[in-house]
């Protein structure tokens, strides 16, 4: 059984449709790059996937669970339980400091834990940086911080919308090269983006346009490190 | 670290690190604390401030003989039930009538220290009596007769006859003369208060009796207490319940009237206080709602990383009750300070603080501002975090 898998599914916004029967499935352990224009329905398909939306039709299945059928309390649960999400923009609160942030998510999943929260800062190099605030971090810094505190709660997929949007390419390889390790490790992988030399480090690539699925490529030759052009 | 330490951590992170932002929150819950406290504690002293305003005007209580005349004894047998507290003073008064130069004057025997007290609204020109020997003469009773001050003037009694060896001795001689008392006295000074008090002189109560040859009896004790309504009728019903000798009466011009405005007084403020608390409400409501509006991207976040509607309302609420409770803590003091300055310069007195008043406005603090959190935090959970993330 594929950990995610949807089902023919549809989001409609009075004429336009956002996603236009999509039929997907993702593995366990998989690392998938979503590609598409504005537009094309990535953010759409990131929303359902994350349990932040729900489609207009069709199935989403997420570790057999029809994640389309549940009520808005039980789809903060999975979320919380099962994903851990990335941003473009990082969105950190920003009066908490860097392990506060990450204890967060540990906080409304189970039981806070610094010590824990800290190993997961060392894990993306900033355990040196534990006591700043955002503000006082780059954005490459706290995009890091992002990814500790996805991963902090072992989540069954980290999902990641344009994680490395706005960030140099020095960043963008730190970055990359942390999705490498947590998939080395057996981390499910979706990465929503438009940058190509990114999504080309990813196992699997799809490529969304006008709500459908319009390409599919398998990487033949990942290594999971990224290749600037 | 317990989930509850996190919280905790949240919380004051929150507050502690967004200072300026909830500077304003703070400053209106201290502002309405403070108001709050201030109105109340001034609400509970107002009775006393006004009170104390209101003995100037006179004595409140009159006790006389319940059968005939009461001692001084008696008096102060009804005075024991008042709490020495309450009790503003007490003149005991006998009136009798004697001559000033063949003239019949009513002379009131008193004390002049407890007269002081009880009568603090006598205008006195010259000085008080200070002691045996000297009088104070009503102004109208000084213009008839033409007394000055400093002068000395001749007070006559005439004892009534022993009624059974009179009937003897008269059966033999009926013309027999009964001789008159005299005492001469320096008038100290004229009594000027615009009433019935000016038409009479003032003596010392030993000197009274030695005058009129009867001691220790007394017509009337005026009474002033710093109590007025239900425990004003309570001291007299228990003076007439526990001293058969003595009855005890309102002076209904002054209680009544005391009652009155103290009743609007109060009323007043607490109209203003409920206002206040009304106004605290809207302007914590409309900060928070700043507060909530502001952080909608925060709140998208907390949601999307798995915060249920509940813990979303718990941080918000926590958040404004820890401002309720430091506005609260702010107010209480504030509160004494501002009622403490609005005695002083109305009342022209200090007052006391309260230490009930201290937990109880912070409560009231965090309560009110509880309230207030409701429709902003209320709206808090509405936010969709699939949107806000978007930046929409």
């Amino acid at each position: 059984m594929s950990l995610l898998e949807l089902k023919n599914v549809y989001k409609i916004y009075g004429d336009l449709h956002a996603l236009d029967d999509v039929n997907l499935k993702v593995e366990k352990g998989e690392w998938l790059a979503i590609m598409g224009p504005s537009g094309s329905g990535k953010s759409t398909m990131m929303n359902i996937i994350g349990c932040m939306d729900k489609p207009s039709k069709g199935e989403v299945l997420l570790d057999g669970v029809n994640i389309a059928a549940e009520s808005a309390k039980n789809l903060t649960n999975i979320r919380r339980d099962k994903i851990g999400l990335i941003f473009q923009q990082f969105h950190l609160v920003n009066y908490l400091t860097a392990v506060e942030n990450v204890m967060l998510a540990q906080y409304y999943h189970s039981i806070p834990d610094e010590k824990e929260a800290l190993e997961a800062l060392e894990r993306v190099g900033l355990a040196d940086r534990a006591k700043h605030l955002p503000s006082q971090l780059s954005g490459g810094e706290q995009q890091r911080v992002c990814v500790a505190r996805a991963l902090i709660n072992h989540p069954e997929i980290i999902l990641a919308d344009e994680p490395t949007g706005n960030l140099d390419d020095a960043n963008e390889e730190i970055v990359v090269e942390l999705f490498r390790k947590l998939h080395e490790e057996g981390t499910t992988l979706i990465v929503v983006t438009h940058d190509p030399e990114v999504a080309e480090t990813a196992q699997r690539m799809v490529v969304l346009r006008n709500g459908k699925i319009s390409k599919e490529t398998v990487n033949e030759n990942f290594t999971g490190h990224i290749r600037f052009h | 670290m317990t989930k509850r330490k996190m919280y905790f951590r949240m919380i004051t992170a929150s507050l502690m690190r967004r200072r300026s932002r909830m500077l304003v929150a703070l400053l209106a819950i201290a502002i309405g604390a403070t108001i709050l406290s201030g109105l109340v504690t001034i609400y509970y002293d107002v009775p006393r401030q006004m009170g104390a305003q209101f003995r100037n005007y006179g004595a409140n209580m009159i006790l006389t003989a319940a059968d005939g005349s009461f001692t001084k004894e008696d008096m102060d047998a009804g005075l024991a039930i008042v709490a020495s507290a309450d009790l503003v003073g007490a003149t005991p008064f006998r009136y009798e009538t004697v001559r000033i130069h063949e003239q019949p004057i009513m002379a009131a025997g008193t004390d002049m220290e407890a007269v002081k007290k009880t009568s603090p609204y006598w205008l006195i020109e010259g000085e008080w009596p200070a002691g045996s020997g000297e009088i104070l003469v009503g102004e109208n009773v000084a213009e008839n007769l033409n007394l000055k001050i400093g002068s000395t003037v001749t007070l006559s009694f005439t004892p009534e006859a022993d009624e059974g060896a009179g009937a003897s001795e008269n059966a033999g001689a009926d013309d027999e003369v009964v001789l008159d008392n005299m005492i001469d006295f320096v008038v100290k000074g004229t009594l000027n208060t615009g009433g019935s008090e000016e038409d009479y002189v003032y003596i010392p109560m030993a000197d009274l009796e030695e005058l009129t040859g009867i001691a220790e009896e007394i017509d009337l004790a005026e009474v002033s207490i710093s109590t007025s309504g239900d425990g004003l009728n309570a001291y007299m019903e228990r003076i007439n319940t526990q001293v058969p000798a003595v009855h005890a009466r309102l002076v209904k011009r002054v209680t009544a009237s005391e009652t009155t405005v103290l009743s609007k007084l109060q009323a007043l403020v607490l109209l203003v206080t409920v206002v206040v608390l009304a106004l605290t409400m809207i302007c914590v409501a409309t900060t928070m709602t700043a507060v909530v509006t502001e952080r909608r991207r925060e709140i998208g976040l907390r949601k999307a990383i798995g915060a249920s509607d509940a813990s979303i309302i718990q941080e918000f609420m926590g958040e404004g009750m820890l401002l309720g409770g430091v506005g609260g803590i702010l107010g209480s003091g504030l509160g004494f300070a501002f009622a403490q300055f609005v005695s002083v310069n109305v009342f022209s007195s200090t007052i006391t603080l309260r230490p009930v008043l201290v937990p109880v406005t912070i409560i009231v603090s965090i309560v009110i501002t509880g309230v207030a959190c409701l429709l902003p935090i209320k709206s808090a959970t509405k936010v969709d975090p699939a949107l806000v993330l978007k930046g929409e």
